[in-house]
């Protein structure tokens, strides 16, 4: 991991050649994150893949951060292999504007990763070849992790007992 | 409610004989001069003996030659990551571990460790070396079930039953270690749920000798066989760099010749101490594949017998009371412990708020799990980052242009775990 | 499922019986001795309890194995619990020729119609086993992605276990033999008056527009 000069040294330089890129910087427990907005996304990974050698692009994943706002959040995971450094980049949209630059064009391996995402948690990736669900069925209504998603479940039920259980038609 | 009226166009779709949308493409970019080719899309699956797994593909045939090859995956998706939001995060364990079912010591190690992480929590090195044991134990099992059924796809069935012969023998060491053969809540945050019991040492050490002989069995078997080096030398190779693009880690990785190995780039849970090597292909066709896979179960034995000769003394399971239970004779004698494990028990321990990604070497290249927290005793968030569902992306690159039969010996050589693909 | 065993007996009665067989195929033996000959040494039964024994011994499982407990579904197979040893060996892959489906792990929701559309491919008499935890009821999971299979199948033998031993597959598979010797009123098919559940077809002809989505 970049400890958290390095972690400066990459915002600033970024910040820069980016201009209004980088919202914020977090190093915990030894990880570094940088914060960016949104619309900034793909330049920045662009530029972290080519500037500072981060090349490979381990994992593509979403959050919800319900009740803050704004409430999805989008977590890419950069590994250097030379040096062996993960730095994350984070970005959140709101919920009434979810799109996202998809990253798919510059790194073939976020191509499934952000069609879970969209499935997952809603997020429209703009420029993606092909983003339909992937793990539910394709005509599913609902992200189903987003946290104000039911988490659903049935009564169990056996086939020797249906008549007897409560509720289910007959 | 007239059910055909309201059924989408992906129902239809998916209940009609043709599916056609790659074909009318292919069809017209192949023969310009205005014959026509034939091109058939055949659906591969979901249920099928060979595709390892409810895994559908759907692949672009010009005669026997795959053109494309677009996967489906979703059969199996039980929302684990949804369910792990609900409940306390030492119950998440068991939750997660059935993600990768075939190396769920490696789902239940990522979690840990991601919590540990969050929490600061030091694991005692014992709690690490036996961590290591059982983890390597998986790592053997993983390759033999990926061994056997694999053979059994390139028809060689007796493969099959010489490699579950072993694997009976690891799920035994389990079951004396934990009481279950598979998805042992062996990992604890914090360390592992029990020390090993007398007698564990000793069959370890009694399967620790016989492995290698029955390696070399394996390779008896299959190494200079014919068929199979017609069958997977040569086949569907990939380059370094597309790999690399592709995000694809672990045995894959190592076969195109790039020794990316995360237990030795940025060792976890004591693998310092440990002195193995990182079998790599050349080539990184499938017969690469094969055998850097067989060639990590001999260093997995090594790193066991490090282990099992350097296991030190001392606590199975971290002290620190407010993460871990305390042991249950202090129950009887102490108010405190009895406090401190009526609130684990009932709430369970709370994180402070934050964000960590922690990624690990699993069988099938990274796993990292991702935790968020929000204070509370239930995770926020958890993510694997599955390893076979980013390999998975380079099926279409590797077997563009090869045969039907390669394509069944890629699927097998590649290792997908739907279980880990869909979660 | 005892295994009787009768001892041959003392050597003369032995070869008493030996003398009065080489008769019956001469076709020497007449009357009473032929009488008594039958009932010492010929099985007889009602046509549909040998149809029941044949069956029950020789069951096609479909190889069907959807997640965790595929893996000790293969493990009955392997060498230590050896479902050979019952003659339940032969896992067939076409639904068409497979006669007990054994749902091994969880089935979701994208799952469950093909699940539905393999088991109505089979051809009577079949028989199906919801193996695990996840199959039976909704297992370690209660959450929206998964269904349990009763469902929208009809299952005879459930096996509880996350995922169930391969010993306790084998004591659901042999409870299930016991079930079809024994040729039981089929309980669920009585009441849904089920003798052969229908094929889904496709829609002949369809008509697929913007297929490209």
């Amino acid at each position: 991991m970049p400890d958290q000069v390095g972690l400066e040294l990459i915002a600033t330089a970024l910040g820069e050649s980016i201009p209004g890129s980088v919202l914020e910087t977090t190093f915990f427990r030894e990880r570094a994150a940088v914060h960016v907005a949104p619309e900034s996304v793909r330049q920045v990974l662009s530029t972290l893949k080519e500037d500072h050698g981060y090349r490979a692009l381990m994992s593509v994943h979403g959050v919800d951060y319900y009740p803050h706002e704004p409430r999805l959040g989008v977590h890419y995971e950069l590994l250097d292999m030379g040096r062996v450094d993960r730095l994350s980049v984070k970005l959140r949209v709101p919920l009434d504007a979810p799109n996202v630059e998809s990253v798919t064009p510059d790194w073939p391996t976020a191509n499934h990763q952000e069609r879970e995402v969209f499935d997952m948690f809603g997020v429209h990736f703009d420029g993606h070849p092909d983003l339909r669900r992937i793990l539910m069925p394709e005509d599913y209504e609902g992200h189903p992790q987003r946290r104000d998603f039911p988490l659903g479940g049935e009564p169990v039920l056996f086939t020797h007992n249906e008549v007897s259980s409560p509720g289910w038609t007959r | 409610m007239d059910p055909v009226s309201t059924r989408s166009e992906y129902r239809k779709r998916e209940e009609s004989i043709t599916l056609s949308p790659l074909e009318e493409q292919l069809a017209v970019e192949r023969d310009p001069s205005g014959g026509v080719t034939e091109v058939l899309t055949l659906n591969i699956g979901p249920h099928h003996p060979a595709t390892h797994g409810v895994l559908r593909l759907l692949v672009t045939l010009e005669g026997e030659v795959v053109r494309d090859l677009r996967p489906i995956i979703g059969y199996v998706h039980t929302g684990i990551e949804k369910t792990a939001e609900d409940k306390a995060y030492w119950k998440v364990i068991p939750v997660v571990e059935r993600m990768d079912y075939l190396s769920y010591y490696f789902n239940a190690m990522a979690f840990c460790g991601a919590v540990e992480t969050l929490l600061e929590c030091e694991v005692p090195k014992r709690a690490q070396y036996l961590r290591v044991i059982h983890l390597e134990l998986n790592r053997i099992m993983s390759h033999l079930v990926w061994l056997g059924t694999s053979a059994l796809d390139l028809g060689a069935m007796s493969m099959f039953w010489y490699c579950f012969r072993e694997r009976e023998l690891i799920l035994d060491l389990f079951e004396q270690s934990s009481g279950q053969r598979m998805h042992t809540r062996y990992f604890q945050v914090g360390g592992v749920i029990e020390d090993i019991p007398l007698g564990f040492e000793e069959k370890l050490r009694e399967f620790i000798a016989i492995m290698p002989g029955r390696v070399d069995q394996y390779n008896d078997l299959l190494k200079r066989n014919e068929i199979l080096l017609q069958r997977l030398r040569g086949t569907c190779p990939l380059d370094e760099e597309s790999l690399l693009a592709l995000g694809v880690t672990g045995p894959l990785l190592r076969a195109a010749g790039n020794p990316w190995d995360l237990r030795k780039a940025a060792p976890y849970s004591s693998y310092e101490d440990f002195s193995f090597k990182i079998p790599v292909g050349t080539v990184g066709d499938n017969y690469d594949r094969y055998a850097v896979r067989v060639a990590e179960i001999y260093e997995s034995v090594k790193i066991i017998e490090q282990a099992l000769d350097g296991l030190p003394e001392g606590p199975h399971i971290t002290a620190d009371r407010k993460v871990a239970l305390p042991p249950r004779h202090e129950l009887a004698t102490s108010m405190e412990a009895l406090i401190h494990h009526f609130k684990l028990v009932t709430e369970g321990f709370r994180p402070p708020p934050g964000e960590v990604y922690y990624p690990i070497e699993s069988p099938r290249g990274e796993l990292g799990c991702f935790v968020r927290s929000d204070g509370s005793a239930k995770p926020a968030r958890v993510h694997m980052r599955d390893p076979s569902f980013v390999n998975l992306q380079a099926t279409a690159a590797m077997t563009r242009g090869a045969y039907i039969a390669d394509l069944i010996a890629t699927l097998a050589m590649l290792d997908p775990i739907l279980g880990g693909i869909d979660r | 499922m005892e295994i009787i065993r009768q001892s041959i007996g003392d050597p003369q009665s032995f070869r008493e019986r030996g003398l009065r067989a080489r008769d019956l195929l001469r076709g020497d033996l007449e009357g009473l001795e032929l009488e008594r000959h039958v009932e010492e040494s010929i099985l007889t039964t009602t046509l549909e309890k040998a149809v029941d024994w044949a069956r029950s011994n020789s069951l096609f499982p479909a190889t069907f194995g959807l997640a965790c407990c595929a893996i000790e579904m293969m493990s009955i197979v392997a060498a230590r619990v050896d479902v050979a040893r019952f003659g339940f060996e032969a896992f067939r892959a076409s639904p068409r020729q497979a006669d007990l489906l054994i749902l091994s792990g969880r089935v979701s929701i994208k799952m469950a119609p093909v699940v539905r559309r393999i088991y109505d491919q089979m051809l009577e008499p079949k028989w199906a086993i919801a193996m695990g935890a996840c199959s039976s009821s909704m297992g370690v999971f209660n959450n929206y992605a998964i269904v349990p299979a009763d469902k929208f199948m009809p299952v005879d033998v459930h096996v509880p276990g996350c995922p169930p031993r391969p010993e306790a597959l084998m004591h659901g598979i042999l409870k299930l033999r016991k079930m079809i010797q024994d040729d039981p009123d089929l309980g669920w098919r009585e009441r849904y008056g089920a003798v052969g559940t229908e094929e889904l077809l496709p829609e002949a002809n369809p008509v697929v527009e913007n297929p490209g989505a």
